[in-house]
């Protein structure tokens, strides 16, 4: 495989060719920035239990803290460069989720705070709670059926 | 440091590997589909939920603990898994309430964190 020079260059030729060099990158570039992320989750929830929380307690409060920590580094814009490091590295994890309510809702401030910051935070977070959410009503319904 | 000989070492590698795995899976869907971020994140979600229904993914949760539950399969496992223990408590009704009690703590983490950020951030894209 012959690199050249512009990204974009590379970018197309990887299109045309089959990717396996860039995909093997980003893949451990998810893997390892993924697993750090539910390790700190992990960090924070042993740190809860060793408080004396109770599990489901202790998964909010991770849920919590990483959305929390996810936000705070959109808002500084550093997530969006580790996000184009990491891919979804940090788009799986909670931390994603807490990313695509923050960013639009930077973006979109100059429309306003109803219309704007209000409507745009869910471009994205809308249709995962709507899936979500069905998916999970459609659970309970089943298992009232059957349980 | 009574807190770090609590952590169980075993625990934090399968919680590394796991979730790394999953993430993985979702590179590869970005790489080798043309599905954009938000559908992954639906799709996880989705997966998640469905595992959770059939009483899959705890198995995975106590396996590699957060390596499973900070994904967005969790997200979409905790949703399925709030909305069988309502139903098993409260019935039909239990459907409706569980699956958003047992997430309403990230959502409106998320919610809330996410509107003060945007109110004190400065937008990255100039205004006009």
């Amino acid at each position: 495989m012959n690199p050249t020079d512009s990204p974009k260059e590379y970018g197309e030729y990887v299109k045309k060719k089959a990717p396996n060099s860039p995909i093997l990158k980003d893949c451990f570039n998810a893997f390892w920035v993924g697993g750090l992320v539910c390790c700190i989750g992990q960090l924070i929830f042993f740190f809860c239990k060793y408080k004396g929380l109770d599990e489901t307690s202790c998964s909010t409060v991770v849920s919590i803290s990483l959305i929390a920590l996810a936000i705070f580094l959109s808002a500084i814009n550093v997530f969006n460069r580790i996000g184009k490091f990491a891919g979804a590295g940090t788009i799986v994890p909670i931390t994603g989720f807490a990313n695509s309510i923050v960013s639009p809702a930077m973006e979109y401030k100059s429309e306003g705070y109803v219309m704007g910051v209000g409507a745009k935070m869910f471009t994205v977070a809308g249709p995962v709670l709507v899936y979500g959410i069905s998916a999970s009503v459609i659970v309970g319904l089943l298992a009232c059926l059957f349980l | 440091m009574d807190y770090f000989q609590s952590i169980d070492w075993m625990i934090m590698l399968r919680c590394f590997i796991v979730g790394g795995i999953i993430c993985v899976i979702g590179q590869i869907l970005i790489d080798k589909t043309k599905l954009t971020s938000a559908r992954i994140l639906v799709l996880f979600v989705t997966v998640g939920a469905v595992l959770g229904g059939l009483g899959i993914y705890k198995y995975l949760i106590d396996f590699a603990g957060c390596g499973a539950t900070v994904p967005l399969t969790g997200f979409g496992a905790n949703l399925a898994k709030g909305a069988i223990e309502g139903v098993q408590e409260q019935g039909l009704l239990g459907a409706f309430i569980g699956g958003l009690k047992a997430c309403s703590g990230g959502i409106a983490a998320a919610i809330f964190f996410g509107y003060i950020a945007s109110l004190v951030a400065k937008p990255k894209i100039k205004k006009q």
